[in-house]
């Protein structure tokens, strides 16, 4: 849609972006400690390495919580409310920021079991959402 | 711990402006200036410290030199609505450190006159997260409701309960003549409000008001020579809270953090505190606010504020102007909670005051509750 905003890819993302525009969802994880990370950092959080691996996400988790949007101005939203707000809680234990899509917000709830679904934004970027299965 | 037992406000002044077209927001920062200063029987030449927010990112430049001021030290903390409770400590630790003596604190902004959508407009900054938040459509009323509808799950919090906050705000702003809206209300018109970003209605939002303030900081000594009676800072911390790697408890606020530390300083409890200012950009801040600070416990709040539990009178009086609710809100209020703090100390706060009111606790909330904030807290008592 336009005017919405489209996420700036860096250095640290741009494999991250290079997915999801394949529609697939990858998470960061550390060679070194195994921990896994969202946002993506070049240098790990938890112990500073920088041995840092992608791994694909199947992308199933559950809703953590969620809102839904009945106004904001901001171009690109606007015309697109009431939409859903939530962090998603993948089973990586991993929560995701991102839109529940395809569905009656106001039958949205918490808890609700959730896949990956994505949704074009441009020619290069797509951007993970959700839908209940 | 050390303790800045002998830090002490003694000059506060809140700008009695709400709407303020003809008016920019440095004028309103100097105004305000003026008036704390005045307050506290001190000019422009003892100020030789300098804090500010909320002014862009060398804002303290322009405003020392709109102030014509070139003091020993500044501060620009930059952490949201908090950042003037946070400041008031970072003033008073300068002053112990001999980096300055007499620090004036000051806000300003033209918030509503410039009609600035504070909590439902957004922007992609260049912050590395915003690439992850922003093309989902978040607002600042959305990233509290995400913590609202996890509070409601996990605790059975009714929308009621959250609605009983902006009911007691408005009877206290019905006390405060200066406050923007003064009509009271009812839970149920909280409820019949429209949905901004569920669960939270238009009548669980802070307002968006002009407005400013100003507070002036010296040592205990130094205030015993000035025209107020000094009020004295017992205890600090500050806090942030954010997704880390992506996992995080939504409903463990900055607020638990900051206000252990600044129980701990004072030597005090919550048991200990007479009344509390605490940032009410929403209904669900309060509650939130309350828990993890340890008023309640954790999934009590609701029924904490229920029965006029935070009302005059009450178990805990909470934000006696009528808060951002319900008084002024230009987008970053902690100024204001520190400034009502300073006047129900001086027993100076005609209709609203808690009779006896000796120690309070302020405690500001900036940034977005949901996605990344930080936390202040403040514990004063009249000296």
């Amino acid at each position: 849609m336009a005017d919405r905003p489209l996420p700036r890819i860096d250095e640290e993302s741009r494999g991250y972006w290079e997915a999801a525009r394949r529609h697939e969802l990858l998470l960061q994880r550390c060679r070194a400690c195994g921990a896994f990370c969202h946002h993506p950092r070049a240098v790990c959080p938890e112990c500073l390495s920088s041995d840092i691996d992608w791994v694909v996400s199947p992308g199933r988790g559950e809703i953590y919580t969620f809102t839904v949007t009945y106004q904001n101005q901001s171009p690109g939203f606007s015309g697109r409310v009431p939409y859903v707000l939530a962090y998603v809680l993948l089973e990586e234990g991993i929560q995701i920021l991102t839109n529940i899509v395809d569905v009656v917000p106001e039958e949205v709830r918490i808890g609700q079991a959730v896949e990956v679904c994505f949704e074009d934004l441009s020619e290069e970027i797509s951007i993970p959402t959700f839908r209940v299965i | 711990m050390s303790s800045l037992h002998d830090i002490a406000v003694v000059g506060a002044y809140e700008h009695p402006t709400r709407f303020a077209p003809n008016r920019t927001a440095y004028q309103i920062a100097a105004e305000s200036a003026r008036g704390a200063l005045e307050d506290a029987g001190l000019t422009m030449a003892d100020v030789d410290g300098y804090a500010t927010s909320g002014v862009g990112p060398m804002g303290v430049l322009s405003m020392c030199h709109h102030l014509n001021l070139q003091p020993d030290w500044v501060d620009s903390t930059s952490i949201g609505g908090s950042s003037f409770v946070a400041q008031v400590a970072n003033a008073g630790a300068a002053i112990q450190a001999g980096l300055c003596s007499t620090v004036l604190i000051t806000y300003g902004s033209t918030a509503a006159s410039d009609r600035f959508a504070v909590g439902t407009g957004g922007g992609m900054s260049g912050d590395p997260t915003d690439a992850f938040v922003l093309p989902y459509g978040p607002t600042i009323v959305g990233a509290y409701g995400l913590v609202a509808q996890r509070h409601m799950h996990e605790f059975g919090t009714t929308a009621e309960q959250l609605a009983e906050v902006a009911v007691t705000m408005r009877h206290h702003a019905s006390l405060n003549p200066r406050a923007k809206y003064r009509n009271r209300i009812t839970v149920e018109d909280v409820l019949a409000s429209r949905l901004v970003s569920s669960p939270l209605h238009l009548l669980d939002c802070c307002l968006i008001s002009d407005g400013g303030g100003a507070l002036v900081v010296t040592s205990v000594e130094r205030a015993r020579d000035l025209r107020q009676k000094p009020v004295v800072v017992l205890g600090s911390g500050q806090a942030v809270r954010h997704s880390g790697v992506g996992r995080r408890d939504i409903l463990d606020i900055a607020a638990r953090q900051s206000g252990a530390r600044a129980f701990a300083q004072a030597g005090l409890s919550p048991a200990d505190i007479d009344f509390c200012m605490i940032y009410d950009s929403f209904t669900i801040t309060v509650l939130a606010t309350l828990e993890n600070l340890g008023f309640c416990a954790m999934g009590e709040g609701g029924p904490f504020v229920e029965d006029g539990g935070i009302g005059l009178g009450g178990r805990l009086p909470l934000n006696l102007d009528g808060g951002g609710l319900s008084s002024n809100h230009p987008g970053m209020r902690g100024i204001f909670l520190v400034i009502e703090a300073v006047r129900q100390l001086r027993h100076a706060a005609g209709d609203r005051q808690v009779a006896g009111a000796r120690t309070a606790l302020c405690h500001g909330t900036g940034g977005w509750l949901g996605v990344m904030q930080s936390g202040a807290t403040l514990i004063l008592r009249e000296g």
